[in-house]
């Protein structure tokens, strides 16, 4: 079996509850781009239980065919069965290429997909292309905390695998009428169910979440306490923005986890990032960066977050928020008059 | 019960600043420590040890200084620390890595294997579901809490809007995350164990049972193709007014640019 005979992009498709997550929409976006580079055709791998209707949303947000695995086994996400199908699509089909979302389902299933294939797996990828002449897949990840850039190759195996972090690619704006081939494929579970979901309990609140917000009024620990979050609460409302935060935040237990930027937390890109009272952390910058605009408040000139803002404020945040809140107000007020 | 926790020594990346000149990293003087989500699966471990009177072993892959980490591991309270090291095993990927870990763990006993969701300084999440993977266990990622039930646990396993309750029968594999627990500090008298009267075993290439072509650079299918320092945009301006004027001065920049 030669490198070429492996041929396609493959993109898994995370689906929860019947819900296609967003990043797998993205990564068709970006498998297009990539399947343009090498000459070839986009397919979606979609695993779950009763999900063939999902087929026509994803062809038409790219996906050239639809490999199903339609089982029981695979109603509720855990590894074994997930990995195992996965395997016997690869198996079959052998692609050049498969995409991952970085989630916590993707970074689980993806590196035990990568030592069963035993193929490599580059992780959290911010950037994939083809190089023009040769051919090449590369993958380009954050490490060391967000700063140094490392572009990944993975010459003498295949499929040659990424995760991608979710808010990073662009989906495809929506081809109405686009159709795919859709084909199912068996596969037989027996002895491959070796967990046993207890339990499946979903967050309380349903909130908007932070990566896609528009805009983003963010918090560190410069807020000085909990209470002082419904300044951003205020003007993210004046905006029509979301809150968010810093990891100082969520470890002081301020906020939820789930609206921590960066690293550890989550990518954004916003059109407008307002950080208030964030020094700037590599590791938070590494999550916020290529927002459109970046607005910072700080009293620490020499706090880090400077270097990337568009605009940076030296000065108390919790004296200036309400005066720009109440500004932008009567302006919002003043344009809708 | 036996419990061995995978832990890596890695650079607190949470002190490494950037040079504000050149823009690179400022590694000197940066403290190596035990890699958080590791640590709190230590933690785990031995809160099972103290529940239990599980025995703990720690192991780690690296370089001859990560044996200071497996002492503070020991000076915590696990029973018995490992060191794979070699130069043979330099250079390795995440697959080739795991291999060699899966493979030094196969000469030992176990009911359990932790390891921490992912290391700071890669951030990968990848090797401990690969150790999973090349010996056969089933593996419950981001592990947010666990107990024991008979022969199982009972693991919650966090998700971005959920989490769910899984039971997994031993042996098994999990990946801890920081939130698990705060992990307990060293004791005067862990120190002085775990530095005079506990040993590190060391485990060298010869000592572990794995084919050539899977380990190090060798045996890793990923290369490094460039690394490159990431170019930062242009620094925009920054200024000090007071309150009002500040206010001010961002709605301006606002409506320049069509956001309000």
């Amino acid at each position: 079996m030669s490198l070429q005979d492996y041929k396609g992009v493959f993109v898994f498709i995370q689906q929860v509850d019947n819900k296609i997550s967003g990043v797998s929409f993205e990564l068709l976006g970006k498998a297009n781009e990539l399947a343009e580079g090498l000459g070839t055709e986009v397919t979606a791998v979609l695993l779950g239980y009763n999900v063939s209707d999902l087929c026509s949303e994803l062809a038409r947000f790219g996906a050239d065919r639809v490999i199903v695995v339609d089982d029981k086994a695979l109603e509720v996400y855990t590894t074994e069965p997930y990995a195992h199908a996965m395997d016997k699509v690869i198996a079959e089909y052998k692609p050049e290429i498969v995409l991952y979302g970085a989630t916590a389902i993707g970074r689980d299933l993806a590196p035990r997909v990568s030592a069963r294939v035993k193929t490599g797996l580059t992780a959290d990828c911010t950037k994939l292309e083809i190089d023009d002449e040769t051919k090449q897949f590369r993958m380009t990840r954050p490490a060391f905390g967000g700063n140094i850039m490392a572009t990944i190759v993975c010459p003498e195996h295949r499929p040659q695998m990424a995760t991608v972090r979710p808010g990073v690619m662009q989906k495809m704006k929506p081809v109405e009428g686009a159709s795919a081939k859709v084909e199912n494929f068996k596969v037989d579970f027996e002895g491959h169910q070796n967990v046993e979901v207890l339990e499946v309990v979903k967050s309380v609140v349903e909130k908007m979440d932070i990566q896609d917000a528009k805009i983003l009024v963010s918090g560190g620990r410069g807020m000085g306490c909990p209470e002082n979050f419904q300044l951003l609460r205020d003007l993210a409302d004046a905006l029509g923005g979301e809150v968010s935060s810093s990891r100082a935040c969520v470890d002081a237990g301020w906020v939820e986890k789930d609206i921590q930027v960066g690293q550890t937390g989550k990518t954004v890109r916003p059109n407008l990032y307002i950080a208030c009272g964030i020094s700037g952390a590599i590791q938070h910058l590494a999550g916020m960066e290529d927002s459109d605009v970046i607005i910072a408040i700080n009293k620490d000139e020499n706090a880090p977050i400077f270097e990337v803002a568009d605009y940076g404020i030296v000065g108390d945040v919790t004296k200036i928020l309400p005066l720009f809140t109440e500004k932008v107000k009567a302006a919002m007020a003043a344009r809708n008059a | 019960m036996k419990i061995v926790v995978c832990i890596k020594q890695v650079p607190n990346t949470n002190e490494v600043k950037l040079d504000p000149v050149t823009g690179t990293l400022i590694r000197d003087g940066v403290p190596s420590i035990i890699n958080p989500d590791d640590k709190a699966g230590l933690e785990a471990a031995l809160r099972l040890k103290d529940e239990y009177g599980a025995h703990v072993t720690v192991i780690s892959m690296g370089p001859p200084q990560a044996d200071t980490a497996l002492r503070e591991a020991l000076a915590m309270g696990a029973d018995e620390a490992i060191l794979v090291t070699d130069r043979a095993f330099g250079g390795a990927d995440t697959l080739a890595t795991s291999t060699t870990i899966a493979a030094a763990l196969k000469s030992l006993e176990f009911d359990l294997v932790i390891t921490g969701r992912q290391a700071i300084d890669g951030d990968t999440a990848q090797v401990g579901p690969q150790i999973a993977e090349h010996l056969g266990l089933p593996n419950v990622s981001y592990a947010e809490d666990l107990k024991v039930e008979g022969d199982s646990l009972i693991v919650k396993r966090q998700y971005e809007d959920r989490y769910h309750m899984i039971k997994v029968k031993m042996p098994c594999l999990i990946t801890a995350l920081s939130e698990l627990n705060k992990p307990r500090y060293m004791t005067p008298g862990g120190i002085f164990d775990a530095y005079r009267e506990k040993e590190v075993k060391v485990l060298t290439r010869a000592d572990v049972t794995v084919d050539d072509s899977t380990i190090g650079l060798k045996g890793s299918p990923t290369r490094v193709f460039q690394t490159f320092t990431k170019s930062l945009k242009a620094a925009g301006t920054v200024v000090q007014l007071d309150p009002e004027d500040s206010a001010e001065y961002m709605i301006e920049k606002l409506k320049e640019k069509f956001i309000i």
